[in-house]
C-alpha cells in the first residue's frame, strides 16, 4: 500500500503578507530567464529522429500559381518530404473567423510571402537550401496595394459598418468652428524576440501533441483537427511560455502547427517549425496601417458638437481578425472624449499583403490618433493649450454617453488622474519655459504634450469572455493550477499563482502552474484583449473557493469530532493554516494535515473554475450596447526636442500616470506600463514597415526595421500606478487589465513632436504629422512648412 | 579541432564545419540552449556571450560578441562564457540556482523585474556581465554612456528598458561575487597553453598568424574569402544561405594586429577591431570616437574591424567616409607585392573596389592633422538614421577643414549614403575653399551639392530626404563655426547628437 508523503512539520510558511494578491512578486519564471533555464520551442530536447521544416514562400504579391515543381526540393541533400495544398488531408483553408487564409497557395497568390510548400529535413539548414530548388512558374496579375482606392472600389475584406448618436449633421451645421483633418498611420511589426515555432510529434492514435509558441492553443487544436481531419480529442497543444507574442501568435502561429503536424502524420516522426526572422517578417500579417479622417464641430469653447470620423483598416488579403480590430477603433476614435453627436464609419479594405492581424490594443491605438490629432488641431485653431481642450472634452456627467451607446462609469476618474499628472509632471511651468526656450531658440525646438488613454475592457465577441482553470492538490500539499492563459512575458502565470495562493492562504511556492494544455483546461479563448488576468484569475478563484468550501465542509465534522466539530462559520485559510473559531478557541489545522486527511476521508481534491464576463453585450445591427465591462485609463506627459536641420529628435522627459484599479501585483503591472509606453512610441516614431513596388516588404528585419533599443529610454522616467481607485465592476480583487491600455500612452511623444513643430506656426496651427515620424518624416514637414507656411 | 574552455571548463570540438556560427556551435552540437536566436544577424543580442581572451597583461579581459554571426573557429584558445556558466549551480538541468547562487548581473535582474518574456534576458545577462567584469577592473563610475555602450546592441520588447538600466545601476552594489572558475587560477594559464599550441585548422578554414602566410594561402586561394570579424560575411551563410566553405581568417595575422605610428600618422592593421581603436581615436579624433558608439553595437564592434568596413565597399559603411575627410590611404598586399594607394581611389563603382583578386587591405593610414588643423576641433560626424543606436545610416556627413586668416581651408566633405559609394563632394568642397564661412559661402556651396550628389531611394530614406538633410548638415556646419567664432550659446545640435 502507498503511504503518504511525511509531511515536515517546519516546512509551514511564515507569517508575513508576502502571499496576498498584491504583492510585487517576482516573475515565476525570473531565476530561469537569468540564468537560460527557461526553455522555448526551439530549446525543447529534440526528440530522436526529429524532422526541421522550412517553407517556401511567394515572391509576387499577386498572381495565380501556375506550375509549381519540387522534384529538385524532393531530390535535394537530407530531404524526407515535401508538401503542398494537395497533400493536406482535411480542410486547406485556416481563417479563424471568416475563410481566407489557405494553408498554402492553390490557385490564387495573395502576397508577397505566402506560403506555397513546405520541406521536411534532417536538419534546418538543408530544409531552407532546398527551398531554394523549387520551380516555381507564376502568371503575374496586377496587385492592389492602396486601401483608399480599395474602399473606393468596393474592395472589402469584411462589410463597411457605422455607428451613430444623434444627428451629426446637423451638429456641424450648428458648430461655431468645423474643422478636419487626415492622417495616415502606419502599421508595426510584433518583433517578438522568440519568432513563430512550434514541435509537432504523432501520439499513438491517429493524433499529434503540439508544443507552440502560441497565445491562442485552443484554436490551433482546432485547425490542426481541421486540417488533418481528424478530432479535437487527438489533438493536444501545449505552451509553456512565449518569447513575447503581443497580438502576433494570435492567430498566425496556426498555420506553422498545421503544416508540422501534417509532416508529422505522414512521417511518423517529430516535426519543428521554426520561422526564420526574415521569413516571419514576411508570412506574418502586422499592426494594421490605417487612413483616418475627421470633420467635427466645436463650440467657441473648443467642446465639440459632433461630426464624423471615418476610419480605414489596411487589412491585407484576408479578414483574419480584422472585424473585430475595425470595430475596435471604431469604438476608441472618441478616446476619453465626449463626440457629441456622431457618426463613426469604419471600412475594411483589402490589400494584396499579409493578412492584417492583432497587435496590443487591436486597432484602438489607430483610432485613438485620429480623436487625438483632432484635439491639437483645435487647441491650436482657437489658440488655446491642447491640454486645456482635451479637459474640456472629457466624458462628464450629461456627456457621459458613447457613439456607441455605453455608458462611461468612473467619470471623476480620468480628471482626477490627469489633474494629479499635471501636478506631478509640472505640467503649466514646463509649458512656459518650454514657449521661452523656442522664442529664443533658432535651430532646436521643444515640444511638451500629455494624452489620455481611456480603454475598453472586454472581447467585443462576446462569446470569448469565458475561462475555465483546473485546480489540483496533492497529498503533499502541494498546488498545481492549470488556466485557459498564456504566458508570453505579461506575468499571467505570475498572477494567477497568487490568487491561488492568497485564496488558499498559501505561500507563492507552493503553487505551480505546469503549462497552458488543451486537455487540461478545454476550450479556451486566446490570451488577447488584456484581459488574460481578469477572466482566468477568475476561473482560478472560482475554482480555489469551491475546493476550500469543500475543504471548510470536510474540516467541520471530521477535526475536534470530540467537541461537536470545527466552527464552520469563522473557518479560514491563512498562512498555510485551516484556522477555526476565533481568539481563545482558535483552532489551527496544518494544511498539509487537512490535505492528507481530507484524501483519507475521500474528499475530492481537484477543482475546475469558470468565469463568464457579466453584463457586455453588443447589437452590431443598431450598432448599440455594452461592449466593455469596464475602462482603464491613464496619461502621460512627454517632452521633445526636435532639430530642425536634420530631423532628428529626442525624447527627454516621460511622466505617466495609470490605472489598474488595485493592481494584483504593482511590479508587473509597472513593467507593463513601461514596455507598452515605449513600445507604443516606437509604432509611431522609429519602427517603419516599408514595401516596394512590387509589394516585397523591404524592412524585413532588425537591420532595416527599429524597434526603440536602450538609449531610446527617455533620461527622466516618472512612472506612476494611480492608487485609491478600485474598479467600480467587481473585476478580480477590483483590479483591472493593463496589457494594452498603456500602449496608447505612447500617443504623447508624437503629439509633442507636433507640438514641437507647431511652433514654428508660432502655434497657429499644427501641423499633421503621419506615422512613424520617423527624422525624414519630421523634417520633411519642416520643409514643407518653411516654403508653403503654415497654411 | 576547436579547443577552447567553456565556463572555465575544457571543451574540444571536432569537425566543426567552416560555416558553423558560435551560436549553432553551442545550440546544435554542445545542446547549450541558454543563448538564443533572436535574429542570426547580430542585430538583436539575444545570442550575446562573452569572450575571454588574455590581455598584455596575462589577464582575462572579456568582451561581448553576437554568437549568431561569429565564425566558430574563432573562440579556438578562448575563454566562452555563457549565461549558463554564471550562476553557480552550473549544470544546465539542475533545479534553478537559489538567488544567492546568482551573479550580481543576474541577481539584479531578478531583483528589479528586469525580465518579462525573458527571451533576450540571456543576452542582456551576457551584456551586464561583461559590463560588471569592466567595471571591476576600471573601478570607473558607471555613466549613461558606459550603460549605452553595453546595453545598444542588446533588445528588449517587453520592458522598455528601465528596470534593465536599474539592474545595471545596481548590480555593483552587490556583494562580491565567486564565478565558477575564480578558483581555477589555472584558467589563464591553460588558456596561454592552449595559445601556443598549433591550431590545426580544417581544410578550408585557414588561419594564418603572419603575413607572409597570408600572401601565400591568398595565391593558392584566390577566391577564399576573407574573414576579420565576420559580422558581415556570416550573413551570407545565416541570412542568404550561401555555403561558405573556403575561408582564410586573417584576425590573427600579427602584421594586420598593430598601430603603428611614423613620422606622418598612424598605420592602423586592417584586422584592428573597431573597440580597439577607440583609444586611438579619443586621443586624437574624438569626433571618429564618439561616432563609433553608434558606428555599431559593442558586440559587433568587439569583431568588426576597420578594414573588413572598407572592404566590405558598402555604400552606407561609417568608416569611410570618416577617413576620406581625413585623407587616409590604403596599403594593399597579396603574393604579387605591397602597393598604396589613396582610399578615394578604392571605390570604383557600387559594391566594386580596386582590390585585385589575390590583393587585400592590410593597412590604413590615417595622416597625422597637419600644422593649424586641429581635428580635435574641426572635424565634425554627423550620422543620420531612424535609430539612434545600433543603426545604419541614412546619410553619414564628415567633414574637416581649417581657418586661416579668416577663410576656410583644405576643406573636404565625405559622405556616405549619398551615392553608389562613400565618396567626397570636391566641387562642394572648391565652392567653399579659401572663402570666408559666412551665408553666402555656404548657400553657394549648399547649392553645388545638389547637383554634385545623386543619393538613393531605399528603406533608410528618400532620395530627397538625403538630399535635403545633407545640405542642412552644411548649414549645421557654418552655423556651428559661427558659433564658435562668436562664442553663442544657441544650441544647433541636440545634446545626444553634439560633437
Amino acid at each position: 500500500m502507498r503511504t503518504l508523503t511525511k509531511l515536515d512539520p517546519s516546512s509551514g510558511p511564515a507569517h508575513d503578507k508576502k502571499s496576498a494578491a498584491n504583492h510585487s512578486h517576482a516573475h515565476e519564471s525570473a531565476i530561469k530567464h537569468v540564468t537560460g533555464r527557461a526553455d522555448y520551442i526551439d530549446d525543447l530536447p529534440a526528440p530522436a529522429n526529429l524532422l526541421h521544416v522550412a517553407v517556401g514562400l511567394s515572391t509576387v504579391a499577386h498572381g495565380r500559381l501556375h506550375h509549381l515543381n519540387l522534384d529538385k526540393v524532393r531530390a535535394a541533400a537530407g530531404v524526407i518530404d515535401v508538401i503542398s495544398v494537395a497533400d493536406v488531408p482535411g480542410h486547406t483553408d485556416i481563417g479563424p473567423v471568416f475563410a481566407g487564409d489557405p494553408l498554402f497557395v492553390d490557385d490564387e497568390i495573395s502576397y508577397v510571402g505566402q506560403c506555397l510548400f513546405a520541406v521536411a529535413a534532417e536538419s534546418e539548414k538543408a530544409a531552407r537550401r532546398a527551398i531554394t530548388l523549387a520551380d516555381i512558374d507564376i502568371r503575374e496579375g496586377t496587385p492592389s496595394f492602396d486601401p483608399l482606392d480599395a474602399v473606393e472600389r468596393g474592395n472589402l475584406v469584411r462589410p463597411t459598418h457605422v455607428q451613430q448618436r444623434g444627428d451629426w449633421q446637423q451638429a456641424l451645421d450648428q458648430a461655431a468652428h468645423v474643422f478636419e483633418g487626415e492622417q495616415f498611420v502606419g502599421g508595426q511589426e510584433h518583433f517578438y524576440l522568440e519568432g513563430q515555432a512550434c514541435l509537432v510529434a504523432p501520439s499513438e492514435d491517429e493524433g499529434v501533441i503540439v508544443y507552440t509558441s502560441n497565445q491562442h492553443p485552443s484554436e490551433t487544436q482546432t485547425l490542426v483537427a481541421e486540417v488533418l481531419g481528424i478530432s479535437l480529442h487527438a489533438v493536444t497543444v501545449e505552451n509553456r511560455r512565449m518569447g513575447g507574442g503581443f497580438g502576433g501568435k494570435e492567430t498566425q502561429a496556426s498555420p506553422w502547427a498545421c503544416i508540422a503536424a501534417i509532416i508529422a502524420r505522414r512521417t511518423g516522426r517529430a516535426a519543428k517549425l521554426r520561422l526564420p526572422r526574415r521569413d516571419d517578417m514576411h508570412a506574418t500579417g502586422k499592426r494594421h496601417p490605417f487612413h483616418n479622417r475627421y470633420r467635427l464641430g466645436v463650440d467657441d469653447q473648443g467642446v465639440l458638437l459632433g461630426g464624423e470620423i471615418t476610419v480605414v483598416g489596411d487589412c491585407g488579403h484576408s479578414p483574419d481578425l480584422s472585424d473585430a480590430i475595425v470595430d475596435r477603433a471604431m469604438f476608441h476614435s472618441d478616446n476619453a472624449y465626449s463626440l457629441g453627436s456622431a457618426r463613426v464609419t469604419g471600412h475594411r479594405a483589402r490589400t494584396h499583403k499579409a493578412s492584417n492581424t492583432a497587435f496590443r490594443g487591436f486597432g484602438g491605438p489607430q483610432g485613438m490618433m485620429i480623436i487625438e490629432q483632432a484635439m491639437d488641431d483645435i487647441a491650436r485653431r482657437l489658440g488655446q493649450d491642447p491640454l486645456t481642450i482635451r479637459k474640456r472634452n472629457l466624458y462628464r456627467q450629461g456627456r457621459d454617453i458613447t457613439h456607441y451607446g455605453q455608458r462611461v462609469e468612473q467619470l471623476s476618474l480620468l480628471s482626477d488622474l490627469i489633474s494629479q499628472l499635471e501636478d506631478s509632471s509640472d505640467y503649466w511651468a514646463r509649458r512656459t519655459a518650454i514657449n521661452a526656450f523656442n522664442a529664443q531658440s533658432p535651430i532646436i525646438k521643444k515640444g511638451l504634450a500629455l494624452t489620455p488613454v481611456k480603454f475598453g475592457i472586454s472581447f467585443t465577441l462576446q462569446h470569448l469572455n469565458q475561462a475555465g482553470a483546473l485546480l489540483l492538490v496533492y497529498t503533499d500539499g502541494s498546488v498545481m493550477i492549470n488556466h485557459g492563459g498564456t504566458e508570453m512575458g505579461q506575468g499571467l502565470h505570475t498572477k494567477i499563482c497568487q490568487v491561488v495562493a492568497r485564496e488558499l492562504g498559501l505561500e507563492m511556492t507552493e503553487v505551480r502552474i505546469s503549462a497552458t494544455r488543451t486537455d487540461k483546461v478545454p476550450n479556451t479563448s486566446p490570451t488577447a484583449a488584456s484581459s488574460g488576468a481578469d477572466l482566468n484569475g477568475q476561473a482560478a478563484r472560482d475554482a480555489a473557493s469551491k475546493l476550500r468550501e469543500r475543504l471548510f465542509d470536510f474540516a467541520a465534522t471530521h477535526f475536534d469530532q470530540n467537541n461537536g466539530g470545527l466552527d464552520r462559520e469563522a473557518m479560514r485559510l491563512e498562512n498555510g493554516h485551516l484556522v477555526a473559531g476565533i481568539d481563545e478557541s482558535e483552532q489551527r489545522i496544518a494544511w498539509g494535515e487537512l490535505i492528507q486527511a481530507a484524501y483519507r476521508g475521500r474528499v475530492s481534491l481537484s477543482e475546475k473554475g469558470f468565469y463568464a464576463t457579466p453584463l457586455i453585450h453588443y447589437d452590431r445591427h443598431a450598432a448599440k450596447g455594452r461592449p466593455f465591462y469596464y475602462f482603464s485609463h491613464g496619461a502621460a506627459v512627454s517632452e521633445v526636442e526636435i532639430d530642425t536641420l536634420t530631423g532628428e529628435y529626442r525624447l527627454t522627459r516621460t511622466d505617466i500616470l495609470h490605472d489598474v484599479g488595485d493592481s494584483l501585483n504593482p511590479a508587473i503591472d509597472t513593467g507593463q506600463v513601461e514596455g507598452a509606453f515605449i513600445q507604443g512610441m516606437g509604432w509611431l516614431t522609429s519602427e517603419e514597415l516599408t514595401w516596394n513596388d512590387a509589394g516585397r516588404l523591404t524592412s524585413d528585419g532588425p537591420s532595416t526595421y527599429k524597434i526603440p533599443a536602450f538609449g531610446d529610454l527617455p533620461p527622466v522616467f516618472n512612472v506612476k500606478l494611480l492608487e485609491g481607485h478600485p474598479n467600480s465592476q467587481a473585476s478580480i480583487y477590483r483590479s483591472k487589465a493593463v496589457g494594452e491600455p498603456p500602449f496608447m500612452l505612447g500617443i504623447s511623444v508624437w503629439s509633442a513632436l507636433r507640438d514641437a513643430l507647431s511652433s514654428l506656426t508660432d502655434y497657429r496651427t499644427c501641423p499633421p504629422l503621419d506615422t512613424p515620424a520617423t527624422p525624414e518624416r519630421v523634417l520633411m514637414t519642416i520643409e514643407r512648412l518653411k516654403t508653403e507656411g503654415p497654411g | 579541432m576547436i579547443d577552447f574552455y567553456l565556463n572555465g571548463r575544457r571543451q574540444q570540438c571536432a569537425d566543426v564545419p567552416a560555416e558553423t556560427s558560435l551560436l549553432e556551435l553551442l545550440r546544435l552540437h554542445l545542446g547549450k540552449t541558454g543563448t538564443k536566436e533572436g535574429c542570426a544577424s547580430g542585430d538583436c543580442g539575444a545570442c550575446t556571450v562573452a569572450i575571454g581572451e588574455l590581455d598584455a597583461q596575462g589577464e582575462l579581459e572579456y568582451r561581448s560578441a553576437n554568437a549568431c554571426i561569429l565564425p566558430a573557429h574563432q573562440v579556438a584558445s578562448c575563454h566562452l562564457v555563457t549565461v549558463e556558466g554564471l550562476a553557480r549551480s552550473d549544470t544546465p538541468h539542475s533545479a534553478q540556482p537559489h538567488s544567492s547562487q546568482l551573479h550580481p548581473a543576474q541577481a539584479a535582474m531578478v531583483d528589479h523585474h528586469g525580465s518579462q518574456c525573458g527571451f533576450c534576458t540571456p543576452g542582456i545577462v551576457m551584456s551586464l556581465f561583461t559590463l560588471y567584469e569592466q567595471q571591476r577592473r576600471t573601478r570607473a563610475p558607471l555613466t549613461q554612456q558606459h550603460l549605452e555602450q553595453a546595453l545598444g546592441g542588446n533588445l528588449c520588447r517587453c520592458t522598455g528598458y528601465r528596470p534593465i538600466r536599474d539592474a545595471a545601476l545596481a548590480m555593483g552594489d552587490y556583494p562580491d561575487f565567486q564565478l565558477a572558475w575564480a578558483d581555477n587560477t589555472e584558467l589563464a594559464d591553460n588558456l596561454a597553453g592552449l595559445r601556443s599550441d598549433a591550431y590545426v585548422a580544417p581544410q578550408n578554414y585557414a588561419m594564418p598568424q603572419d603575413i607572409a602566410a597570408l600572401r601565400e594561402m591568398k595565391r593558392l586561394r584566390p577566391r577564399a574569402k576573407l574573414v576579420a570579424g565576420g559580422t558581415d560575411l556570416w550573413l551570407e551563410t545565416t541570412q542568404r544561405l550561401e555555403t561558405l566553405d573556403d575561408i582564410i581568417d586573417v584576425h590573427q595575422v600579427a602584421e594586420l594586429r598593430t598601430i603603428d605610428e611614423t613620422a606622418g600618422g598612424w598605420w592602423i592593421g586592417a584586422a584592428i577591431t573597431l573597440a580597439e581603436l577607440s583609444p586611438l581615436f579619443s586621443e586624437h579624433f574624438p569626433a571618429f570616437e564618439h561616432l563609433l558608439h553608434r558606428f555599431a553595437s559593442s558586440q559587433i564592434r568587439n569583431r568588426g574591424t576597420l578594414g573588413g568596413n572598407i572592404a566590405n565597399a558598402s555604400p552606407i559603411g561609417d568608416g569611410p567616409p570618416v577617413l576620406l575627410a581625413l585623407g587616409a590611404r590604403l596599403r594593399l598586399d597579396g603574393p604579387e607585392g605591397a602597393r598604396e594607394l589613396p582610399l578615394e581611389d578604392f571605390f570604383l563603382d557600387y559594391r566594386k573596389t580596386a582590390l585585385a583578386e589575390h590583393e587585400f587591405i592590410a593597412a590604413i593610414f590615417i595622416p597625422h592633422p597637419s600644422a593649424g588643423r586641429n581635428l580635435k576641433h574641426n572635424l565634425k560626424i554627423w550620422k543620420l538614421s531612424k535609430r539612434r543606436e545600433d543603426d545604419i545610416s541614412a546619410v553619414l556627413g564628415a567633414f574637416a577643414w581649417r581657418i586661416e586668416e579668416g577663410v576656410l581651408r583644405d576643406v573636404r566633405l565625405a559622405f556616405g549614403g549619398m551615392a553608389a559609394i562613400p565618396l567626397r563632394a570636391t566641387a562642394t568642397e572648391a565652392t567653399l575653399e579659401g572663402r570666408a564661412p559666412d551665408s553666402a559661402a555656404f548657400a553657394a556651396a549648399r547649392q553645388q551639392l545638389g547637383e554634385e550628389l545623386t543619393p538613393m531611394n531605399d528603406v533608410r530614406g528618400s532620395a530627397e530626404y538625403r538630399r535635403t538633410a545633407a545640405s542642412n548638415l552644411l548649414e549645421r556646419l557654418r552655423l556651428m563655426i559661427e558659433a564658435d567664432n562668436n562664442h553663442s550659446a544657441i544650441k544647433v545640435t541636440l545634446d545626444a547628437y553634439a560633437h
